[in-house]
């Protein structure tokens, strides 16, 4: 099952880049919550912190605290990977093992990290897969076709596979569809809105109306800040902020 | 500008079939079972063969690839994954001008290293000179196919809580292997042939040996002895030892290119 995230007062920095200014939100369990707002707001970059992947980059640094359920996924005795592995995570561009067939591309986070039942992994391949609606379209290939060679829709949610089968309780997707065609975004969402009955799930996006399909709740990013918070209902329909309202009925961004 | 590129094609591809197809004018006519089986007659005697030279280059290969091999990669892990900072910088420059020192002088490195301390000549001390000469090679070139790995891989594997050294090993080095291994062989084939850094580290020896720890004969430096000497019939030998040398060196990298194909060094996973 998800767990709820807190963040409190959660900055960021790349070099001396300020990207993200004190965050302060509460993100529901098994609930889908959508990160909006224009290019370079910093919505990336704070998804990036909530799985300690912003670190990985040369001098970046983080300060504030951030809860993912009990655990403070800043705190002394928290590791990164452990954290990652409880907080998985799908990237804009589909990014499969290359080297790796179909099966052991939904394997790898278990198989390297030391899991060695087969029968066991046989079954959590399966599952994975049809969580994530792809195991139809590949399961007489399972071993035989690269993880590169399905199409670009095929690798998002063999991406999605993957990451689901080490368990995790949040799932965060970085603009999971943007390099995605209608048909296959529209998978994906369908994707999201099973997912959530037993993740937490943050996503980012660029596009509203994906938003508005798939999350409860909203928050609209600008300039590194949070602007607004709010069921997306209210976000979309009457929003508290004047710069939500320009953002969302297009009159920047 | 095909035009272009096919007479440069051209240009590299004549000195390498003159060669080849010199060695094989001048060798072949020498090159029978005995030079594959017999060690040197003495002078004034015909026949007679390198087979202890064959024997004493494999040792001495086998010994630089197992310190050139692992101290390559593992230098070019440190430098892609790592070595951002200032001493990786300074690796990497060192790595550069070791590249660029003379054969030579990595044979005295190791004539004082091993020789001088063991107080004899060795197939050791030949593998450890030509080994020093394998790492900068492999290590720089290691380290650019590392780098061509996306990054956006190397996030997937962090994402999913796989440690940092099983993701490079894993699937950063595992998604650059052919290119490693490219590196691997070019820089085995390119000490292969030296025979300076052998002159005074294995010697050279008449008779046959299977002690890492004796003087050995090695091809280039019975090619390097039979060339110099004023007898016909070590001159054919000669040119035998240098096909032979070739032969063996494209039999192993095409062995190793197989092996490679059919996923020997993907592991178990």
């Amino acid at each position: 099952m998800g767990v709820g995230i807190q963040v409190n007062q959660l900055n960021a920095w790349f070099g001396a880049t300020h990207a993200v200014h004190d965050i302060q939100i509460d993100i529901t369990a098994n609930h889908a919550t959508a990160i909006i707002g224009p290019s370079g707001c910093g919505k990336s970059t704070f998804v990036r912190c909530l799985n300690r992947m912003h670190e990985t980059i040369p001098n970046a640094r983080v300060e504030g605290t951030v809860k993912i359920g009990d655990t403070h996924v800043y705190g002394n005795g928290t590791s990164a990977v452990e954290i990652r592995r409880r907080v998985g995570m799908v990237f804009q561009k589909p990014n499969p093992f290359p080297t790796m067939s179909v099966y052991d591309n939904v394997a790898a986070g278990l198989k390297l990290n030391g899991y060695r039942s087969h029968r066991d992994l046989d079954e959590i391949v399966e599952r994975s897969l049809r969580q994530a609606a792809l195991w139809d379209e590949v399961k007489d290939l399972l071993k035989k076709k690269s993880g590169a060679s399905l199409s670009g829709g095929q690798q998002q949610r063999l991406c999605i596979a993957r990451a689901l089968a080490v368990e995790p309780e949040v799932m965060l997707m970085d603009e999971p569809a943007s390099a995605l065609d209608p048909i296959s975004t529209s998978k994906i969402e369908d994707l999201i809105f099973e997912l959530k009955q037993n993740y937490t799930i943050v996503i980012v996006t660029h596009n509203m109306q994906q938003a508005a399909r798939v999350a409860e709740f909203t928050a609209f990013f600008l300039s590194g800040k949070l602007v607004e918070f709010d069921k997306t209902e209210k976000i979309f329909t009457n929003p508290g902020d004047k710069r939500t309202e320009d953002y969302i009925t297009g009159r920047f961004g | 500008m095909v035009g272009l590129a096919a007479g440069a094609t051209l240009m590299v591809l004549v000195p390498l079939v003159a060669i080849f197809g010199y060695l094989v004018y001048k060798g072949i006519g020498s090159l029978n079972w005995n030079f594959l089986t017999q060690i040197p007659k003495p002078v004034g005697e015909t026949g007679g063969g390198m087979a202890n030279a064959i024997v004493g280059s494999g040792m001495i290969l086998l010994i630089a690839s197992l310190i050139g091999v692992p101290m390559g990669i593992g230098t070019g892990i440190y430098l892609a994954e790592f070595g951002k900072k200032r001493f990786g910088y300074l690796i990497r420059f060192t790595a550069d001008v070791l590249n660029g020192v003379p054969s030579i002088v990595i044979g005295i490195v190791a004539w004082s290293l091993v020789v001088v301390y063991q107080k004899h000549f060795s197939a050791l001390a030949g593998g450890v000179a030509l080994g020093i000469m394998m790492v900068p090679i492999i290590s720089r070139s290691t380290e650019e196919m590392l780098l061509m790995v996306p990054q956006s891989l190397r996030e997937a594997a962090w994402g999913l809580g796989i440690p940092q050294w099983r993701t490079t090993l894993s699937i950063t080095l595992r998604t650059a292997s052919s290119g490693v291994i490219t590196a691997v062989m070019l820089s085995f084939a390119r000490v292969a042939g030296e025979t300076a850094p052998l002159l005074f580290t294995t010697l050279g020896n008449k008779f046959w040996n299977f002690n890492m720890n004796q003087e050995t004969a090695a091809l280039p430096l019975q090619i390097y002895v039979y060339a110099q000497s004023p007898y016909d019939d070590w001159h054919r030998q000669a040119w035998a030892g240098a096909l032979i040398l070739i032969i063996l060196i494209v039999i192993s990298m095409s062995l190793v290119r197989m092996a490679a194909s059919r996923g020997v060094f993907k592991g178990g996973n």
